[in-house]
């Protein structure tokens, strides 16, 4: 089998609990290569666990999740070598306060990757540079508007180089004036090529970017389909209600 | 602060003009009184040395009791806690003594009065230090660890470069107050023969019998000392604050 062929990405029967609250029961999902993948659902559905199971930040329970050829188990130690090829960005940024810009985007390529300061601050401006602040590289992230330290975010990511990009909710703790200038880096990080899964909200930008459009409810995947087809003939009654709380509110 | 030191130097001085005060023990305008106030600062070195090693040590040995602390492992909880709880009952002076008179029994080694006084000091500071640490190390968001895993750090780099330089920052009030803590309880090690501030005080009383005057002078020392301590500490503060602004 031609490697590009199989999946970056697969969930086999995954399931994770929190205590007695099952978070996410027997996902099954397939990621190609390339692919651009958005999750939606009510909150508490699940979503955020599903992707943050791809990188390790939550074990999961039973089954097994495979990303790139590296396979997570429950107990299991491939979280490290996931996180190599795995870039995320949050709700809340996570920026580290106490370092500058530069120096956010610079700790992971040095530390881990090897790479020498220059090497790693050349890489650091390029995708300064293409989120469109590459002015701001000597400030503090709290000298920067939230907008800003979304896009610092994502550019301490892309400077990993990783292979798949995860975003948990990246607009929703932003003003609304801001929430474009960070969808947009996401779209054209999307025409790049990039394998991408985001959960958000921004069902303009399911529409835009979107492969395929996957909604969770109660820790399950109740329907999965192309955006065109999720946003004009739902299959299922949750998914419907969930729409139609979205587009009307 | 450091004025109303001085203001409180000059009413005793001139205090002592009128009432029952002896100030020509320590007056430098003659030589016994000069000599006199050299040795009470004799001790000056030592005290401030004592202490700089003492939380030196105590700092250091705080963080590893105190990184088990926060382990995911019960038995390692359980293994920090016992210590600063073990520690933190025993007070200084039983501690000091224990160190300077008990352990060379045990180990057969002697030991130096200062290293004795290190030792004492630093782990019964320690046990402070610990808590100080879990605490400034527990308010650090979980966004911070998980950012700072997605970029591939290892636990250790993520203590280093993310967690650690935070949490410092957050603690430094704390760390002067323990600074300025260990610099007070150091004159205790007095009692096993150290020629700090203290002990020279001592000394100095039985020549003279005069203990109004030099420990009044001992207090100033102190108080001295401590004000230019903290004022450093806020200085330190205020530096690392304007950093992140």
């Amino acid at each position: 089998m031609p490697e590009d062929s199989a999946p970056l990405i697969q969930f086999c029967a995954v399931s994770k609990d929190f205590g007695a609250f099952r978070a996410l029961n027997g996902i099954k999902l397939s990621v190609a290569r390339g692919e651009r993948v958005v999750v939606c659902g009510p909150s508490g559905s699940g979503k955020s666990t599903l992707i943050r199971c791809i990188n390790g930040l939550e074990q999961i329970d039973t089954g097994r999740i495979t990303v790139d050829g590296v396979t997570l188990e429950p107990g299991g130690r491939g979280a490290r070598q996931v996180r190599g090829k795995v870039g995320m960005v949050f709700q809340q940024f996570n920026l580290f306060p106490h370092l500058t810009v530069l120096q956010n985007l610079t700790l992971g390529p040095m530390r881990a990757r090897g790479l020498s300061r220059a090497e790693a601050e050349e890489t650091a401006h390029r995708y300064l540079a293409r989120v469109r602040i590459p002015e701001q590289a000597d400030k503090f992230p709290r000298q920067l508007s939230g907008g800003q330290q979304q896009r610092v975010a994502i550019a301490r990511s892309l400077c990993m180089e990783p292979r798949i990009m995860l975003f948990d909710e990246p607009t929703s703790a932003l003003d609304p004036e801001m929430i474009n200038e960070v969808l947009d880096v996401m779209t054209e990080l999307a025409q790049t090529g990039m394998t991408m899964i985001v959960v958000t909200h921004e069902m303009g930008f399911a529409r835009r970017v979107a492969d395929r459009v996957v909604f969770m409810d109660a820790g399950e995947i109740v329907e999965m389909a192309p955006p065109e087809q999720f946003f004009t003939a739902p299959a299922s009654q949750r998914c419907r209600d969930f729409l139609q709380k979205l587009l009307h509110h | 602060m450091i004025r109303i030191a001085l203001f409180l130097a000059v009413f005793l001085m001139l205090s002592g003009c009128s009432g029952n005060w002896g100030w020509y023990v320590v007056d430098p305008r003659t030589a016994t009184g000069m000599n006199n106030l050299r040795f009470l600062l004799s001790g000056l070195e030592y005290t401030v040395y004592l202490s700089a090693v003492a939380i030196t040590i105590s700092m250091s040995v705080g963080l590893l009791v105190a990184l088990p602390g926060l382990s995911p492992f019960p038995w390692l909880r359980r293994l920090s806690r016992v210590y600063v709880e073990l520690v933190r009952s025993v007070p200084l002076l039983v501690l000091i003594l224990w160190v300077y008179y008990g352990l060379p029994q045990l180990t057969g080694l002697s030991m130096s009065v200062f290293w004795a006084g290190v030792i004492a000091l630093a782990l019964s500071d320690s046990a402070f230090q610990a808590e100080i640490f879990r605490g400034g190390i527990q308010s650090i968001a979980r966004g911070q660890y998980e950012a700072a895993y997605s970029v591939s750090l290892g636990y250790r780099d993520t203590m280093r470069y993310v967690i650690l330089p935070q949490a410092l920052r957050r603690i430094l009030p704390a760390l002067g107050n323990q600074l300025i803590y260990m610099l007070k309880m150091s004159s205790l090690v007095s009692v096993i023969g150290m020629q700090e501030l203290t002990r020279k005080a001592n000394e100095l009383v039985v020549v003279e019998y005069r203990p109004l005057e030099i420990y009044t002078v001992l207090v100033l020392e102190y108080l001295v000392l401590i004000l230019i301590v903290s004022s450093g500490v806020r200085w330190l503060e205020r530096r690392l604050q304007s950093d992140e602004r």
